[in-house]
């Protein structure tokens, strides 16, 4: 096949068809900006959930020697070996309680680094400067207050959170506004497809001279329908390449620059350059074989071969 | 080169069959005119020997083979071997004559030497030596049939299927592409050619094959155009 005939083909196409193809690339655009905005919501909730969540409902956090200087629960001073023993004990004999876990000082570091890695704050953290803790699986999440009452204000205890409680209302929030992107994109990638059978549909009707005259004088179906189906997944591809510039000016504003959210909100752990940029490729792959493949299909029904 | 075996064609929705128990024989190297009225099953005929339909019952083979066991893929590769010209001489307007007659070559991926030197070659042949870059709408429809002609005959296809190429023209420039059709016929390529056209049939004295209702009525050697509209 020669390649400079067939792309004189597409372009010939394309520039027909100037319209629809440009509210192809926009309905592209939108439903794969929103597809790649809704993977990196979920990153972001994965990210934020940190090494604990998903194991257990409370934590016990108890006093270290800074924490003896600084906070008013730990006046008494950091946490004892009895004082743990006590606690321990304590937390076995409740029934609410399904399992426990200790945390060292090593080991909240080390999770602490795992999901903090890369800020500034982490670099300047020392081992001893975290608490040790016990985290608690509750056999009914419910319970927390039973833990949280027995717990709170006893000696060398800094604090009993309810990590879950802390996070989920966040969580619910991020997760709403994921199912009502995934829903907006299913919507838009609807009508991008229904966008690329017209197109395809009009164009194989405006050449269909073309076509017939190629059937005639023995030109494969393949190379026949090869100019319609490149058209589509050119229109698809720049479509892409426009969700993949939102995603990463989305970034860059959202969290960097302009809302600046990692400077207003520097507690919170958000997604790095390379959540963003390992989407990219996945996007442009989809931008590329979705309308090629809905226009494959389109050409069985209107255009003989 | 074709042979029809007891070969019908029913349209779906349609009870009369658009041919009926055909059998017949076309030799290499025969010149063939295909005459009937309007839906006698002429068009049919020509439609089953390009497998642009599928016969219901009997078998059609062309150029050796049983196009019912063609599968579809393949299709094109008979085509190749086959020049189809029609009344309206299908001509793409925004291309040059040069590009129109190239353009079957391209499709099939022929290499541009091997165009650029054909080209000229089959125009030349067909009696347009050096019209390559005049547009379609500036030649008479003559030189235009003449056009689709060269088109159909550029890949040097074994067998050429004319649907009534005379058509549209007048008798003196009919009896042009008669000779241009006949100077063909005698280079080895077989022309099967349906037509409504008295005087041309009566002149040339080839074999006819006369259809009526779907039935083959006749099939006579050095024939006549034989029947009034």
């Amino acid at each position: 096949m020669r390649a400079q005939f067939v792309l004189s083909e597409i372009g010939v196409g394309l520039r027909r068809n100037l319209t629809m193809t440009f509210a192809v690339i926009v309905s592209v655009a939108l439903s794969l900006a929103l597809f790649g905005g809704s993977l990196l919501m979920s990153d972001q909730v994965n990210t934020m959930k940190g090494y604990w969540y998903d194991k257990v409902n409370v934590s016990v956090f108890l006093c270290n020697k800074s924490d003896a200087e600084s906070d008013p629960n730990c006046a008494k001073g950091a946490v004892t070996e009895d004082q743990k023993k006590e606690i321990r004990a304590d937390l076995g004999k409740m029934t609410v309680v399904d399992k426990v876990t200790y945390e060292s000082q090593d080991q909240a570091y080390k999770h602490y680094k795992e999901q903090f890695g890369d800020s500034p704050l982490a670099a300047s953290l020392t081992p001893d400067q975290m608490q040790e803790s016990y985290r608690i699986k509750l056999k009914d999440p419910e319970k927390y207050e039973v833990v949280a009452t027995a717990f709170d204000g006893r000696d060398g205890v800094q604090s009993v959170q309810d990590q879950k409680g802390i996070l989920d209302n966040l969580f619910g929030l991020l997760n709403g506004m994921n199912w009502a992107a995934r829903a907006v994109m299913a919507l838009m990638l609807v009508v991008a497809l229904m966008l690329i059978v017209n197109t395809v549909r009009v164009s194989a009707f405006s050449r269909r001279r073309e076509t017939g005259i190629m059937r005639l004088v023995g030109a494969s179906g393949f190379y026949i329908q090869a100019p319609f189906i490149m058209e589509a997944a050119v229109a698809g591809l720049i479509g892409g390449a426009v969700a993949c510039g939102f995603l990463v000016v989305a970034r860059y504003f959202i969290i960097d620059h302009g809302l600046a959210l990692s400077e207003k909100l520097n507690l919170i752990n958000f997604i790095g350059w390379d959540a963003v940029l390992t989407k990219l490729p996945l996007i442009l792959a989809t931008s590329l074989l979705m309308p090629a493949l809905a226009a494959f299909f389109a050409l069985r029904k209107y255009l003989k071969v | 080169m074709i042979r029809f075996d007891n070969v019908s064609k029913v349209y779906p929705k349609q009870t009369r069959p658009a041919l009926r128990d055909v059998s017949l024989e076309v030799e290499k190297g025969e010149f063939v005119f295909l005459v009937g009225s309007s839906g006698s099953g002429k068009s049919t005929f020509l439609r089953l020997i390009l497998r642009e339909e599928r016969c219901s019952h009997g078998q059609v083979h062309v150029l050796g083979k049983d196009l019912a066991r063609v599968s579809n893929w393949k299709v094109p590769q008979i085509r190749r071997q086959l020049g189809t010209v029609f009344q309206d001489f299908r001509l793409l307007p925004n291309k040059t004559v040069g590009e129109n007659v190239a353009f079957a070559q391209e499709v099939i991926g022929k290499s541009r030497g091997e165009i650029r030197k054909s080209v000229p070659q089959v125009l030349d042949l067909v009696g347009l030596g050096g019209k390559e870059d005049r547009m379609p709408g500036e030649l008479s429809g003559g030189e235009q049939q003449r056009v689709a002609i060269a088109r159909a005959f550029v890949n040097r296809p074994k067998l050429l299927i004319c649907d009534e190429p005379t058509g549209n023209l007048d008798p003196q420039t009919s009896v042009g592409i008669m000779k241009l059709l006949d100077r063909i016929n005698r280079t080895g390529t077989t022309v099967v050619m349906a037509t409504h056209d008295q005087n041309i049939v009566d002149q040339m004295r080839k074999r006819v094959i006369e259809l009526e209702k779907g039935r083959l009525v006749r099939d006579q050697a050095r024939g006549v155009y034989g029947y009034q509209h």
